[in-house]
């Protein structure tokens, strides 16, 4: 039934309105990828180090089909504040996503002690306009992860949708 | 000699949408020298006005990243396969 015809923003205000964000702007990633995504940065944070990986999807699409952990190559003594994601883990992920017909279209990464939020460095030396950026906070009990897009130094987030495998 | 050389999708706007394309050369960098021929936007993309490999990007032959080998020196056959990827960071 159709809402009555008020302005958006207060219905905004309580989530959930379908005008709220518009759909292209939606991440929908499932919820086994999202919960590795999680897992990989908790389980890096112990060390403590900053976790990464890639994101696979078909290009200009909003779905992540598939995330593929990797290595931070960062200086051991310099993980827990950068990443630099393994290039040799990068290659094995792009034949992979290539052989199923995807591309690599975003990274994420962890951040141990600071928010979910993209920090200078990450926006400096973000690779491609066109990609996805998953940073997953762990500084508190409960993980945050958040995506956003990086635009010529222009941050816009993108709020992800947690998807049930077809299955269900 | 053709080699097949796969692009990240940054670079894909300046070879015409892309994803893989086929270069000719017995090096490297003669393979780089005949993409930008093709795709004149790849010129200063993967290297340097000095003629060195670009700082942010990563190139591999097959398995093994050139930096490691003979960098753009490093000798390619026809069913190689030369993969660039961008170099991927944060903080």
């Amino acid at each position: 039934m159709p809402g009555p015809a008020i302005a958006g923003n207060r219905l905004d205000a309580f989530g959930g309105h379908r005008r709220r964000v518009p759909s292209t702007s939606v991440l929908r990633i499932s919820r086994a990828d999202w919960q590795s995504i999680i897992d990989h940065s908790l389980a890096e944070a112990e060390k403590p180090a900053e976790a990464c990986g890639l994101l696979a999807g078909e290009l200009g699409d909003m779905d992540v089909k598939a995330v593929y952990p990797c290595g931070n190559a960062a200086p051991a003594d310099r993980q827990n504040v950068i990443y630099e994601l393994d290039s040799r883990d990068y290659l094995k992920a792009d034949r992979d996503a290539r052989e199923k017909g995807w591309d690599i279209i975003g990274v994420y990464h962890s951040h141990t002690h600071t928010q979910a939020y993209p920090s200078p460095t990450d926006i400096a030396q973000a690779p491609d306009p066109s990609w996805h950026y998953i940073v997953a906070s762990v500084q508190h009990p409960a993980p945050v992860v958040r995506s956003y897009t990086i635009v010529d130094g222009e941050v816009a987030e993108e709020p992800l949708v947690l998807e049930r495998p077809a299955s269900q | 000699m053709p080699v097949e050389v796969r692009l990240p999708t940054v670079l894909r706007q300046h070879a015409a949408g892309q994803s893989s394309v086929k270069a000719n050369g017995a090096t490297v960098g003669e393979v780089f020298e005949d993409l930008v021929r093709q795709f004149p936007l790849l010129a200063n993309q993967v290297i340097t006005e000095d003629g060195s490999l670009h700082k942010f990007v990563n190139v591999y032959r097959n398995d093994d990243d050139v930096r490691f080998l003979d960098k753009l020196a490093t000798p390619v056959e026809e069913a190689d396969v030369i993969t660039i990827l961008p170099a991927v960071a944060g903080g």
